[in-house]
């Protein structure tokens, strides 16, 4: 079935004003702004339904594209999964290839669902560390939907939350360079100006595009974060779900943000006081 | 016009209602899910107590060389309350964690750390354990206290430094796609920084005579691990209403295991046992 074709699916018949109901229910309390997800457990789905990996990371692919559709229609306006790690590169070279070409892939639908929906795709990571042709390829979609704003979709790509930090704090030092300041001849009544502060790393963050998440969801049974969005989250409902990725459906989606209401106070009042 | 009027009323009426009902729904379905919490939490109690009076034989015995370092994270309504926490302290030292850091958002945490240590027999800090070399002591229990200015603002401090070294030595080209600072030289950068950093107070003279130190400084693998450069904690314990790390530093929780315990009042020996056991049984791949 193409792709294409399963988008138009989600959308018909009973499945969708099912959909529309419940959320609609849950539209009465808080929504979060914004979701980010860790799509743990591709492999383990494959070896579950005894396919190979890369028809599991197909699996994850498709579930990441219900996932925005949900989003969407609930009124969640950013979304942000974590696609590929700079640890990922220690995995097999062949598996490596395969899941930048599922990137690809991914970047070509994605082109198709941006017009779409008026989707504003954003890749968030050392970009550098892609082939030419899917930077190139990223590069131009990214410019293609810059001017859209109704839903962000953030793909985390080659991406580590210290690598960010990393990079924030090198483009905040240049960006100090190029104002003039360094610290010979410094005078004393503009001190404070030419230190780095921290709204100075946070405008230079991959994730600068976002607010920081309001939930992030890790499949797979895991309770980690792997290095993502830990700068983002530290008001941010961390929810670990034991499915694997590939099965995430609706009601996993519908579960997490009850619970996010169940606790919304508490978080809005740790927001207030960070 | 009547009839428009009319049919408005009715639309506002009936707009009315079906508000109504949708809210209803939602209470409706969060008073499930309340319910349904309220039993685990019950179910939850029992198991723990199972696990305290040694009836489940699997806790019975952990594999607790494999903690080597313990995060504690307390809501601020939880870090008022020294007792609890002293107790909980006593427990992990019963079950042989050797090293704990106590984190909270608001420091209330380091403004009671005297009153903590002096209360927990033989614990030291993590700063004097270094000076007098006993890191790798196994009868003191060795103490970390952090709060949320180790975390962003330990970062902002690192990075100054890191600016004023190589203003002087680097010509930056803006254009320059090649990287300027390693992990490493952060990481470097942010114990040091919690060496030197006891205070809030910021000053630009304060960086420049920093600067100095650290290029003086040796760091081998003694280095100091303070705040915001300590070791990373291999499990994370949150206790408050939700799972959520509040701002623990950032650079030391890359590969954390964090598990929620619930609030510190109702905090259990069965539960604290059932997460460490947990935790020994993951296994991790780091992204391979």
């Amino acid at each position: 079935m193409l792709r294409e074709d399963i988008i138009i699916d989600i959308f018909s018949g009973w499945r969708s004003f099912l959909r529309k109901c419940l959320f609609r229910v849950l539209r009465v309390g808080p929504i979060p702004s914004h979701i980010a997800v860790i799509m743990d457990g591709n492999r383990r789905y494959a070896k579950k339904k005894k396919i190979d990996d890369m028809t599991g990371y197909d699996a994850g692919a498709l579930a990441l594209l219900h996932l925005i559709i949900y989003c969407m229609e609930l009124g969640v306006k950013y979304v942000t999964a974590y696609a590929f790690s700079i640890d990922n590169f220690r995995r097999h070279p062949e598996e490596v290839q395969k899941i930048m070409d599922l990137t690809m892939e991914s970047v070509m639908l994605l082109t198709w669902i941006s017009k779409l929906r008026l989707v504003r795709v954003h890749f968030a990571g050392n970009l550098q560390l892609l082939s030419a042709d899917i930077q190139d390829a990223a590069k131009r979609l990214m410019e293609s939907t810059a001017g859209y704003n109704n839903f962000v979709l953030t793909i985390c790509i080659c991406y580590t939350c210290s690598d960010e930090i990393l990079h924030a704090v090198e483009e905040s030092c240049k960006e100090k360079w190029d104002d003039g300041i360094g610290i010979m001849g410094y005078d004393e009544g503009n001190d404070y100006e030419r230190l780095i502060k921290v709204v100075d790393i946070e405008k230079h963050m991959y994730m600068a595009i976002a607010p920081d998440p309001d939930i992030l969801i890790r499949t797979g049974g895991e309770y980690r974060l792997s290095n993502f969005l830990i700068w983002q989250s530290s008001c941010c409902h961390l929810s670990s779900l034991g499915t694997v990725w590939p099965e995430f459906g609706m009601f996993h989606l519908v579960w997490v943000v009850l619970d996010f209401q169940q606790n919304y106070r508490y978080f809005a009042k740790k927001k207030l006081q960070l | 016009m009547d009839f428009s009027n009319e049919s408005r009323v009715l639309h506002r009426c009936s707009a009315q209602i079906g508000n109504l009902l949708l809210r209803s729904l939602w209470h409706l379905v969060h008073s499930i899910i309340s319910i349904c919490n309220f039993t685990l939490d019950i179910a939850n109690v029992l198991e723990s107590y199972l696990i305290s009076s040694g009836l489940l034989g699997r806790y019975k015995s952990l594999h607790i060389a494999k903690l080597r370092y313990l995060a504690i994270v307390i809501d601020s309504e939880g870090a008022y309350q020294t007792s609890k926490i002293i107790k909980l302290l006593q427990w992990l030292e019963a079950v042989g964690v050797k090293h704990v850091c106590l984190y909270d958002t608001e420091g209330i945490l380091k403004k009671s750390k005297d009153f903590v240590l002096e209360n927990l027999d033989g614990a030291i800090l993590f700063q004097d354990a270094h000076e007098n070399n006993v890191l790798l002591d196994q009868q003191h229990m060795i103490l970390e206290f952090v709060s949320f200015s180790d975390g962003k603002e330990a970062v902002v401090k690192a990075a100054n430094v890191l600016f004023i070294k190589y203003s002087k030595h680097v010509v930056i080209d803006q254009n320059q796609k090649e990287k300027i600072f390693t992990e490493s030289q952060m990481s470097e950068a942010l114990k040091t920084v919690g060496l030197f950093f006891l205070s809030d107070q910021v000053d630009f003279r304060c960086y420049y005579q920093f600067f100095l130190l650290f290029v003086n400084l040796s760091f081998g693998t003694s280095s100091f691990l303070l705040g915001s450069g300590g070791p990373e904690p291999d499990l994370l314990l949150v206790y408050g209403p939700a799972r959520c790390h509040l701002g623990f530093p950032a650079w030391r929780i890359k590969y954390t295991e964090i598990v929620h315990m619930g609030p510190l009042k109702s905090m259990n020996y069965g539960s604290l046992i059932k997460a460490i056991y947990k935790f020994t049984m993951v296994r991790q791949n780091y992204g391979k």
